[in-house]
């Protein structure tokens, strides 16, 4: 199963390391992984994507609470919650294409950002799930590149990660 | 305040912290630090022969006393060379600081002379480590490691000390406490699991306690002993555990696990509820977890580190806490109350396992010619009237001392049972030795494993260390040997040693005592010798013991608990 995992840690030289560390040390999955400081400097959030079954998830939660440097862990996952990627995609438009993938581009509700005679760059912010069927949709020859920067997420309502 | 350099803010805080003893080696990156050492003479420094040592012997200081053990190295290869003993300390969750130099901050990335990245190869076995980035941050972060080094579960904890930090000034403050927003150890635990527990066992029809390492850390050893009598139930110590429980007492059924008797084994398969304490369900105790688990029992589970608990066996009642708070707690409750156990449905169970132990599992034949290597640390056991600090290192040596020598007591026994290191025996006899004066120590070896730490016979001689050395020698790397028999059709390969040394004469050239023992009835005589003559001298007893020796009962690797083999002596 697919989990989405939240995490503040000290904002620390190091610290991302030693979250990344413990996955690969213990053979735990990483798909995504985002991180970035919070309104309090001293803190840095951290979202994983990860699978595995219960009990898997279950010793991910409770290693990376062993983690000195980390604060909080959630499993967003479990309970409502909300989650966006940002894409970055730049694609081969030439003739008839740049009409079709403007097209494509307004239906997933993604913005093209940089335009040249030969190019596009489209910027698509949705559920992971969403820049999978926008990349499907996209004939494959026209892609150059993809950025994504993995999943980021929060909960609904009074759902609040903070210290 | 007075103004102080980095190096001497280390060792003051090392006295603030009362450490007596630092094990270490110097080199470029910590002259400044063994300038300040120098000076003073309230903290003692054990130059060691190798880094692996210094954190060994740090190591058994530890195990024996439940203080915090420090080594202190020098950057690149002082601190490559202490990652064995780091690790080693890691996976059974002893507390040391260890404190590693490092090339001048400015240096750092550049590739410097004597630099590598001691955090990073570090990280994945130490509990936490820093590296120090201002001189001002020195003070807290000592404060902060032996915080968390020694608290929760214990563990090893380094902090990586740039060059030119140890030379820079500041004003000295040690805080008295100190307090991390991400780390607060749970004490109590939950009154509601404990009382749940407690119904439970007393409901059990065949209660069995199975407990490890996490009752030594935590000086849990007399509320542990005081239930288990209250409650009349049978109780294993894991290897790690040994001496939590008194091993002369009849309720002790032995050690459990891949080389445990066949009592212990047994009424860990077949008990109903099972009460583990401070232990973690390894591959070496519970053999196969699926077969383990097919059995239907119900488990409660006591240990401060919440990721030991359902980690490889379904737990039905976890209570995170610290094992001797959770277990006066338990007492309390059965103090309130008047119920017990049911004593004809106990008997019952009794009457079972001591069929079982019926079988002495732990039966070897004595021969005329040849020393077994059970009835060394039979004698062993006899001379020292079982009051010695026994450590040993890694194979055969450790299993018959860990099966033959009853631990009566907490803190006597010293071994790497996690992560398994030959060489720890003779480095751990000094920490133990050093921490202990007065108490008989001995380290229980074999000829392979000796002599992974053998240089550290120069530090014993330096300060006096009267460590006795008990050489199981049968010329194998023996555990090598016995699987290789076992498991790959006697193919010898690569465990025969050749060339081996003359032990006796490698004891005199260190200035030690040798005794070379090669007849079953010279035993006793020459341990009489070692720990009554030579009292305060190291002595090294060679013992040169069967070849064939293997150690019984075995549960093969990946096989489950109830599959045993004996041996053919019985």
């Amino acid at each position: 199963m697919r989990h989405i995992i939240s995490i503040l840690l000290e904002n620390e030289a190091g610290a991302l390391s030693r979250v990344a560390g413990l996955f690969s040390a213990r053979g735990y999955n990483i798909e995504t992984l985002t991180v970035a400081p919070t309104e309090d400097v001293s803190l840095s959030r951290l979202t994983i994507v990860t699978s595995g079954t219960d009990a898997v998830v279950e010793q991910i939660t409770k290693q990376l609470n062993k983690l000195i440097d980390v604060i909080k862990v959630v499993d967003l996952s479990e309970a409502a919650h909300i989650e966006r990627e940002l894409m970055l995609l730049k694609v081969r438009a030439t003739g008839k294409d740049r009409e079709e993938l403007k097209r494509l581009a307004d239906i997933f509700r993604g913005h093209i950002i940089d335009v040249t005679e030969s190019t596009y760059v489209i910027e698509l912010t949705a559920s992971g799930a969403k820049l999978d069927s926008f990349i499907q949709a996209i004939d494959a020859g026209l892609i150059l590149e993809t950025v994504r920067t993995g999943v980021c997420g929060i909960g609904r309502g009074e759902r609040i990660l903070k210290v | 305040m007075t103004m102080m350099t980095g190096a001497e803010i280390v060792i003051r805080c090392l006295q603030e912290e009362k450490v007596e003893y630092v094990f270490g080696y110097p080199g470029g990156a910590v002259l400044h630090m063994y300038d300040a050492l120098f000076k003073q003479d309230q903290v003692k420094h054990i130059l060691v022969r190798h880094e692996q040592a210094a954190v060994h012997a740090a190591d058994g200081l530890a195990r024996s006393t439940h203080k915090v053990g420090v080594a202190l190295v020098t950057s690149g290869p002082g601190a490559t060379n202490a990652v064995t003993g780091i690790a080693t300390a890691y996976m059974d969750s002893i507390p040391l600081v260890v404190i590693s130099g490092q090339v001048p901050s400015e240096y750092i990335g550049q590739d410097a002379f004597q630099e590598c990245d001691t955090v990073g190869i570090t990280r994945p076995c130490v509990k936490h480590n820093f590296l120090v980035k201002d001189v001002h941050d020195l003070a807290v972060t000592i404060k902060k490691a032996f915080f968390i080094a020694n608290s929760g579960r214990p563990g090893p904890v380094v902090i990586d000390i740039p060059k030119d930090i140890t030379a820079a000034k500041c004003k000295f403050e040690y805080p008295e406490t100190i307090q991390l927003r991400s780390y607060n150890p749970v004490v109590k635990g939950h009154l509601g699991q404990i009382k749940k527990a407690l119904h439970l066992l007393l409901e059990a029809k065949r209660p069995m306690v199975y407990t490890g390492g996490g009752v030594i850390l935590s000086n849990g050893a007399e509320q542990l002993t005081r239930l288990v009598r209250r409650l009349g139930f049978p109780i294993t110590n894991t290897l790690m555990g040994l001496g939590a429980y008194p091993a002369s007492d009849p309720q002790f059924l032995g050690m459990p696990g891949m080389h445990g008797t066949v009592e212990a084994n047994l009424a860990m398969q077949h008990c109903d509820v099972l009460l583990a304490i401070g232990a973690r369900f390894d591959d070496r105790v519970i053999g196969n977890p699926a077969n383990f688990s097919s059995i239907p029992r119900k488990i409660i589970h006591i240990d401060i580190d919440p990721s030991s608990i359902s980690k490889r066996v379904k737990v039905d009642v976890p209570i995170v806490g610290n094992v001797p708070d959770v277990l006066d707690e338990m007492l309390k409750l059965l103090d309130a109350g008047n119920a017990g156990p049911d004593a004809e449905v106990l008997a019952g169970w009794w009457k079972q396992i001591e069929e079982w132990r019926a079988k002495q599992c732990m039966k070897y034949r004595k021969k005329k010619s040849i020393i077994m290597p059970q009835y060394v640390i039979e004698k062993l056991y006899e001379v020292t009237e079982g009051k010695a600090i026994i450590t040993s290192d890694v194979g055969q040596h450790q299993m018959w001392a860990a099966q033959y020598y009853k631990f009566d007591q907490p803190r006597r026994w010293l071994n790497s049972g996690g992560l398994g290191t030959m060489g720890v025996g003779l480095p751990y006899a000094m920490g133990a030795a050093l921490a202990n004066p007065g108490t008989p120590i001995a380290c229980v070896t074999g000829e392979g494993s000796i002599q992974m730490c053998i240089q550290e016979l120069s530090t014993a001689k330096q300060f006096r260390l009267p460590i006795k050395i008990i050489n199981l020698n049968n010329r194998y790397l023996g555990m090598v040997r016995q699987w290789q028999e076992m498991f790959y059709g006697s193919r010898y390969s690569e465990s025969y040693m050749d060339s081996l040394p003359d032990f006796v004469k490698l004891a005199e050239a260190y200035g030690h005592v040798g005794i070379r023992v090669e007849r079953p009835e010279d035993v006793e005589d020459a341990l009489k010798r070692a720990f009554i003559d030579h009292k305060d001298d190291l002595v090294f007893i060679d013992f040169i013991t069967d070849q064939k020796a293997n150690v019984f009962p075995m549960v093969a690797a990946g096989k489950g608990l109830a599959d045993m083999l004996l041996t053919e002596d019985l």
